[in-house]
């Protein structure tokens, strides 16, 4: 039975699997590693134990996620190889390189002082320990500008040449091939996109306690700068979203034209469809919402302004619209609930309750998943409506494979399957459980504790089990 | 001529990567391997502890190896991987298993012997995958087209499985030695036991790939035993037996670090009989570092940097062992 299936299809699958799961924690860590970093920070200039204890709260968890988002990135250094071997034969003369700084500038640095940012506070000091803090935070900036810079080279390509092997290589300057049309616009998404997805969970983590207890001072600070962050990051995303639209409408109008659901040309001005059920066969959307000129209105900024439609294109350089139109819609539901939240929050602030609206408290526990979600759903938006190709308009998908056997990819697949969710679920579990701890408020500052500071790390284990202090 | 001169230096830099995995991830592999024979409680944990703040730099060394295989000679990197598949596929679930070990088993005490047997199995697996490729690689894959054409288990073979068997040994080895140097008191004795006995096994491992290597073809053979080049690869064999000597010897009298240092340079000896059976191919007998290479305009961007960025990294590197240096204690660092 194995054999009829199509590899391409499961290597799709493989892929698309392991690269989200990925996806997850660094979405979490990016911004987790900026808040420890502001936490730290705020403690050193403050001296207020509060900081402290967040930033003994957070790093646990941290941790746990850290370690989940770096055996599950090693797995995605191997699987260009192992499932587009041909894509990265062609495409690895200039994307190869972007990667391979990727290892050099940031993976190395994350890892170089993770170590002493985990275990190292009585071994180095609070400066020194203070700045491993910076270069893991920096360290995971670093990354992202670089995988992305790939990914929107994938999406803009330029800056190529393509030599006698068929190789995509690099035709002169490195710089247009890094800084490629999108690379801007998606960085800025992207990274805005991490941190509200940490808003949202520390928010959602302050909430919890905050609706056991009030008083916790511990909960009402990460509340309270969750909030801001809600309040004045949900905005602004909204704006770079916007734009990265209009850039993506000008290089990649099949992608726009699928998230909106347009397969006939409007000359006069597009409508805003709300919702519906495209689909390709009939090249129409089964019962649609629309609400006239917006869609104009919102890609154009001009009620009247013409725009194409699918049907303009081949339809062998249509991406699949369904997943991309819901996908895209579950990402702005997802950016408008977090504004909504934000600007709740900031009425609640200025009536002087927002430690005791329940219902605030309420949404934003609801909430907490939300940045994962809207990360997700925009990259599936991004990534799938670049198909059917792996470099647009230039390298199909169906080009691009492995030579693979069947059995080879669908037995992986099941592996990875079962694995990541034994283990990567085993790991939310424990995740969860530390967020369900509520921030203790007397605990004493990490100077005074001994060794690798009460419970930041394995070491409260190791005290647990020998029964001996250090 | 400038082309060349960089495809050489780009091998060299991933010979270099992945020799920096090899023995760093060799030794807390290595411990993962030895981790059924420690006792339960503060010799595990004196274990875990000593590697539990480098790991993850240890690990990107190999993210390295493969970024910089892919991004210097990314056709080397489109044929491998889809020939040694379910082995690459085998060590990143083994490395998943074994990476998350590390923060699980403080988190959930009640669990600790499960992710104790994930921590080990997740270690066994990822070594014994990562010698059977070498092994699969050093006997040849076929290449049609610039592409593997081979099917999904070419890979298996008496050969592929006895270098996975001996990298199994020897990364044991290394986390034995590591743990001499890094222990005190019973773990410590426990581990300069194990060394004692994985030094042999691992010697003989090495003679046992080495002696069967030459037969795999006549290439090996001649590069190994025609003259005059047997008068310089004859040196490799004779550092090896000073190496264990000096390993055995030092291991008798007590030495802490010494044994480790020796153990490391098994494996440098190792990896230059690699280098010389291999070179200049990539993969073996079919594609030359040439063929693989990525244009020089790729090669010599990603150059610049890593020029100026690996002294950095190794600088930080050493710092981070540096803070953490010293014997682990049994409960964690003072």
């Amino acid at each position: 039975m194995i054999e009829n299936l199509d590899p391409v299809i499961l290597a799709r699958a493989q892929f698309a699997f392991t690269v989200s799961f990925h996806f997850i924690f660094p979405a979490f860590s990016i911004g987790t590693a900026s808040y420890l970093m502001v936490l730290e920070g705020l403690w050193l200039k403050t001296g207020s134990g509060v900081y402290a204890n967040l930033y003994r709260y957070w790093l646990k968890i941290f941790a746990v996620a850290f370690g989940m988002g770096v055996v599950s990135g090693v797995v995605m250094s191997y699987q260009f190889g192992t499932n587009w071997s041909v894509f990265s034969a062609k495409a690895g003369p200039v994307i190869g390189p972007l990667m391979a700084y990727e290892v050099l500038t940031a993976f190395f640095l994350e890892a170089g002082f993770l170590g002493v940012m985990l275990f190292g506070i009585n071994k180095v000091g609070r400066g020194p320990h203070f700045f491993a803090t910076c270069m893991v935070a920096v360290g995971t900036l670093i990354s992202a500008t670089w995988i992305i810079s790939v990914n929107s080279w994938m999406q803009t390509p330029a800056g190529y040449a393509i030599n006698a092997k068929g190789q995509f290589v690099p035709a002169g300057s490195w710089l247009p091939i890094i800084f490629n049309a999108s690379f801007p616009y998606r960085l800025v998404h992207t990274v805005i996109g991490a941190y509200l997805t940490t808003a949202m969970v520390v928010g959602a983590v302050g909430a919890w306690h905050l609706l056991r207890d009030r008083a916790n001072p511990g909960a009402r600070k990460m509340f309270s700068m969750a909030m801001w962050m809600a309040a004045l990051v949900a905005p602004i995303q909204i704006l770079a979203g916007d734009q990265h639209g209009l850039n993506t409408l000008e290089h990649q109008p099949t992608k726009v034209l699928a998230m909106e659901g347009h397969y006939e040309a409007s000359p006069e001005g597009a409508s805003l469809i709300l919702f519906g059920l495209p689909s390709n066969k009939d090249a129409v959307v089964h019962g649609k919402i629309e609400i006239p000129y917006l869609g104009s209105l919102i890609l154009k900024h001009d009620p009247k302004a013409p725009l194409p439609g699918l049907n303009d294109f081949p339809r062998d350089r249509w991406p699949p619209t369904p997943i991309v139109f819901w996908s895209f819609r579950i990402m702005v539901a997802m950016g408008l609930a977090m504004l909504g939240l934000g600007l709740w929050s900031l009425l609640a602030r200025w009536r002087g309750k927002l430690y005791d609206w329940r219902w605030l408290h309420r949404a934003a526990l609801a909430l907490g998943p939300s940045g994962f979600v809207a990360v997700i759903a925009g990259w599936v938006t991004t990534e799938v409506g670049r198909q059917p190709f792996t470099v647009y308009g230039l390298l199909r998908t169906a080009e691009s494979h492995s030579p693979l056997a069947a059995p080879a990819v669908a037995a992986s697949l099941v592996a990875f399957i079962l694995v990541y969710f034994g283990a990567f679920g085993a790991g939310t579990y424990y995740l969860l459980r530390m967020m369900a701890k509520p921030p203790a408020a007397g605990e004493p500052e990490p100077s005074k504790v001994p060794q690798r500071a009460a419970g930041i790390t394995p070491a409260s284990g190791v005290v647990a089990s020998t029964g001996r202090e250090a | 001529m400038e082309h060349l001169d960089l495809t050489i230096i780009w091998a060299g830099i991933i010979g270099f990567a992945v020799f920096a995995y090899v023995v760093m991830d060799g030794f807390d592999l290595g411990i993962g391997i030895l981790f059924p024979n420690l006792s339960v409680g503060g010799e595990r944990d004196q274990a875990m502890n000593s590697i539990a703040p480098v790991w993850d730099g240890n690990e990107t060394w190999l993210v390295l190896g493969g970024g910089g295989l892919f991004a210097a000679f990314p056709l080397a990197y489109a044929i491998i991987l889809p020939a040694t598949y379910p082995l690459i596929i085998a060590m990143l679930l083994g490395l998943v298993f074994r990476g998350v070990a590390f923060e699980f088993r403080w988190r959930d005490p009640r669990h600790r012997p499960f992710w104790d047997v994930a921590f080990s199995f997740g270690s066994v697996l990822a070594a014994f995958s990562q010698g059977i490729t070498l092994g699969a690689i050093l006997q040849g894959v076929r290449v049609e087209a610039d592409a593997y054409a081979g099917g999904w288990l070419d890979w298996l073979s008496a050969f592929s499985l006895l270098t996975g068997a001996a990298v199994v040994i020897g990364y044991a080895l290394l986390g034995a030695a590591w743990l001499v140097w890094k222990t005190e008191g019973p773990g410590q004795e426990r581990a300069r036991r194990l060394a004692f006995w994985l030094g042999g096994a691992t010697l003989l491992a090495l003679f046992a790939v080495s002696a069967a290597t030459p037969f795999l073809t006549y290439d090996y053979w001649r590069r190994w035993f025609a003259m005059p080049g047997v008068l310089l690869t004859a040196q490799v064999p004779l550092l090896v037996a000073i190496c264990a000597a000096t390993f055995f010897w030092s291991l008798k009298r007590g030495a802490e670090r010494l044994p480790f240092i020796m153990a490391l340079g098994l494996f440098f000896l190792g990896f230059v009989g690699l280098g010389i059976s291999i070179y200049p191919y990539v993969v073996p007998r079919a594609v030359t570092i040439w063929d693989a290479a990525a244009p020089p305009q790729s090669q010599l961007f990603m150059l610049a940097g890593a020029a100026v960025i690996i002294p950095i990294i190794l600088g930080y590197t050493a710092w981070a062992y540096w803070v953490f240096r010293g014997k682990v204690g049994t409960h964690g660092y003072h």
